[in-house]
């Protein structure tokens, strides 16, 4: 079957998700993220590459910092957005998914940035859209949050630079999360050699490691070393149920403690894909010192999701 | 009206038959097979030369979708279907709406079909009222009207002592029980298989021991009440090492196959293609492995085709809110074939599957062509390939898995009782 994200040529159609994209892809989107890095210091924040085109945020299930992240990042092309926080609206008359796209379809919108509590919804659009219209997944179920995989990557090559060099720890929620999927697919096909995953086995899924990671259920034993630690968020209603029996014995177990953070190697930075809860999942001193680069993250994600747009939109480099 | 079909390759399972014979027909009735009775004289003869000539097949399990769900499919359009698929005989499970547990629905439903003219339809009644789980249907009353069996569809029963009661007192009369094994709690939101695929994907699991931990309970109960059992859509290689064991204790267990599990995995959800959300969900390939030797070696009896029409709408949307299900009537011979094929096994075992084996798990008059036996026939070109498509399907349900696939085997006459119902 075709990789519906990939055109005839190869080229990115849509992003749906970081699996099933070729390295050459995902370089593609780094590197052109770089050059956009130095938009956001100018005077004039702005590049013409969008001029004219409509991207539309579509968003089924709510989210204020990706929708602003997406938003900022297409007004910085100079298109003109559109966001709809569909979950208000349409779905509770009981308007279908395709329903919705179709209507925005008649009125020319030319990119869909789609978040949805299913996944697979994003691939669903993309298969019922005409062709010349691009479907960008901002986040889909728990399957795949492709430009915060691509961000999160794009964060560790300014500071690390050597990527098959590196060890790199996810923690936490690997069973519900999007983002661990993406980051996980990102990491490997970009040639990091050792990623492992820590979590109890209540929030890991089934085969994990057939994704290439390594498991580690006892958090000191999956820090030792490594050079990246990436913190999942726990959302509450995880919390006080079959999966977890409380916050503060998650803290106990799996929160990111300077203590912690000291067997990692020194230089190790520290990320998180945002809303954090302090306390829960990571330690405020942990959250706010030196080796955090969680800010930097936010930063970056403006700059990748402006790089995937522009790619899509189909013009990069010659308007800067 | 008298038929002479000949120069067909006749193949009867029941009679040990597979041999180049003639089958005449007077009066709804097989009246010969081989040499022509005397004094008969055709009305109609049919060309058989090429073709492959069987019992009409039995499906243990197709909705049709009426009563309550016409937009989904109608009695027409899905009995159409069965004579497509070569489909004489099949049993419709009682998740309808409203459910079959009254009496008057299944005489309804009965009554309507025969007026089609065309498969016979036997329901399943409701175990338990509104299949809820609680209290148990007037099975006396339902088997009265028609019901072959009773069945809780897809819906688990979670109380074990009210599935003792039931087996208890199907056990009593006779009746078999129809049982899908899900263990509902650790079932619950699961679409797919819980593995690699479910993990790449982000889908909720629905784990393999959700379908041991039922059958443990299932073939239990069996075992202590003596009552008959058929497990429906059995999908894990655990599964059938469990009946495997519980058929050389003696227990009165049979099982059946869909044969979207024979054929497919859960790799085959490829891009979130929700025609692959089915129940149970796709397995492994190992799991698919020990289906196919299970079926093999006779621990799972028949391949049924769990056709199940969903209408379009309902399949456009991301893939855990998709409805589940898939078409399958007009593709259970061809499926068949693919796997006898792929599998080595001759054709007449294959068609055993789907015809014998699901007759005698009914107990209805069926599967055979025997002297006498009701005139209902298939008559295929095994060799004839033909694409499935929502043009070529006659079901209102054009969702399959298989869709722009090429199969063998075409169906080419359908009879019921002496009656051409169905010629391509």
């Amino acid at each position: 079957m075709n990789n519906p994200q990939l055109d005839t040529d190869g080229q990115l159609r849509h992003l749906l998700s970081i699996e099933g994209l070729p390295k050459k892809i995902l370089n593609q989107i780094l590197d052109t993220a770089e050059s956009f890095v130095g938009v956001a210091e100018r005077e004039v924040k702005k590049v013409p590459l969008l001029r004219g085109k409509t991207v539309c945020n579509l968003f089924f299930e709510n989210s204020t910092r990706t929708r602003t992240t997406f938003e900022i990042a297409a007004k910085r092309l100079s298109a003109d957005v559109i966001s709809l926080n569909v979950s208000t609206s349409s779905q509770s008359k009981g308007e279908t998914i395709l329903d919705t796209v179709d209507n925005l379809i008649a009125m020319h919108a030319d990119m869909f940035v789609v978040r949805h509590a299913q996944s697979g919804a994003a691939h669903l659009i993309a298969k019922h859209v005409p062709p010349h219209i691009h479907v960008i997944n901002a986040g889909d179920g728990r399957h795949s949050h492709p430009t915060q995989g691509l961000l999160d990557v794009f964060t560790i090559r300014k500071y690390k630079p050597e990527l098959h060099n590196l060890r790199v720890a996810i923690v936490g929620d690997v069973l519900h999360s999007r983002v661990a999927r993406s980051e996980i697919h990102a990491l490997t096909t970009l040639g990091v050699p050792e990623v492992r995953v820590i979590a109890p086995k209540t929030l890991l899924p089934a085969q994990v490691e057939k994704l290439g990671v390594h498991v580690y259920h006892d958090m000191d034993e999956g820090l030792k070393d490594v050079d990246v630690i990436m913190m999942l968020r726990l959302q509450n209603e995880r919390m006080n149920g079959a999966m977890l029996p409380s916050s503060e014995e998650y803290f106990k177990t799996y929160g990111l403690t300077p203590e912690r953070l000291a067997l990692a190697k020194p230089d190790a930075i520290v990320m998180h894909p945002g809303p954090m809860n302090r306390g829960v999942e990571i330690d405020s001193t942990v959250a706010d010192g030196k080796q955090s680069v969680i800010l930097p993250q936010v930063t970056y994600g403006i700059a990748i999701r402006m790089a995937v747009m522009a790619i899509l939109g189909g013009g990069t480099g010659a308007a800067l | 009206m008298k038929i002479h079909i000949k120069n067909g390759q006749l193949i009867d399972p029941k009679n040990n038959i597979n041999d180049k014979l003639d089958v005449f027909i007077a009066a709804g009735k097989v009246v010969g097979i081989g040499a022509m009775p005397e004094g008969f004289v055709a009305t109609k003869t049919i060309d058989a030369t090429n073709l492959t000539v069987c019992p009409g097949l039995v499906d243990l399990s197709a909705r049709l979708r009426e009563p309550g769900d016409e937009y989904k499919a109608r009695l027409a359009s899905e009995l159409q279907a069965a004579v497509a698929g070569g489909v004489t005989s099949l049993a419709c499970p009682p998740d309808t709406d409203p459910v079959l547990d009254e009496p008057g629905l299944v005489e309804m439903l009965k009554h309507r079909a025969k007026q089609q003219g065309l498969a016979h339809v036997y329901p399943l009644g409701a175990m338990t009222r509104q299949l809820k789980g609680a209290a148990l249907s007037e099975m006396n009353e339902l088997h009265t009207a028609g019901c072959v069996g009773f069945s809780q569809a897809n819906i688990a029963v979670t109380d074990t002592q009210v599935l003792w009661r039931a087996m208890e007192y199907a056990a009593t009369f006779g009746f078999t029980l129809f049982l899908h094994a899900e263990e509902p709690f650790l079932a619950a939101k699961g679409v797919a298989h819980d593995g690699e695929v479910a993990t790449r994907m982000g889908l909720k699991g629905i784990p393999s021991a959700a379908e041991a931990l039922a059958l443990a309970s299932i073939l239990r109960i069996a075992q202590e009440t003596g009552a008959s059992v058929h497990i429906s859509r059995l999908s894990t290689a655990e599964g059938v090492a469990m009946i495997r064991t519980a058929k050389a204790q003696g227990l009165k267990v049979s099982c059946d196959v869909s044969a979207n599990h024979l054929l497919l995995t859960e790799h085959d959800i490829a891009y979130f293609d929700a025609n692959c959300h089915l129940k149970p969900p796709l397995r492994t390939q190992r799991d698919k492995a020990e289906l196919s030797a299970g079926l093999k070696d006779g621990t799972i009896d028949a391949i049924c085709s769990d056709h199940t029409p969903v209408d379009d709408d309902a399949k456009l949307a991301p893939f855990a809110e998709a409805e589940i299900g898939a078409t399958g009537l007009e593709l259970l011979l061809p499926l068949t074939l693919k796997w006898a094929a792929q599998e080595k096994v001759s054709l007449s075992h294959a068609i055993e599957r789907i015809t014998k084996a699901s007759a005698n798990i009914l107990g209805v008059a069926a599967g055979n062509l025997s002297p006498n036996s009701n005139a209902d026939l298939c008559i295929f070109d095994a060799n004839e390939y033909w694409k499935v498509s929502p043009k070529t399907l006659k079901s209102q349900g054009k969702n399959t898995p298989f869709t722009g696939l090429e199969l063998a085997g075409k169906v080419k006459f359908t009879l019921v009782n002496g009656q051409v119902v169905y010629h391509d």
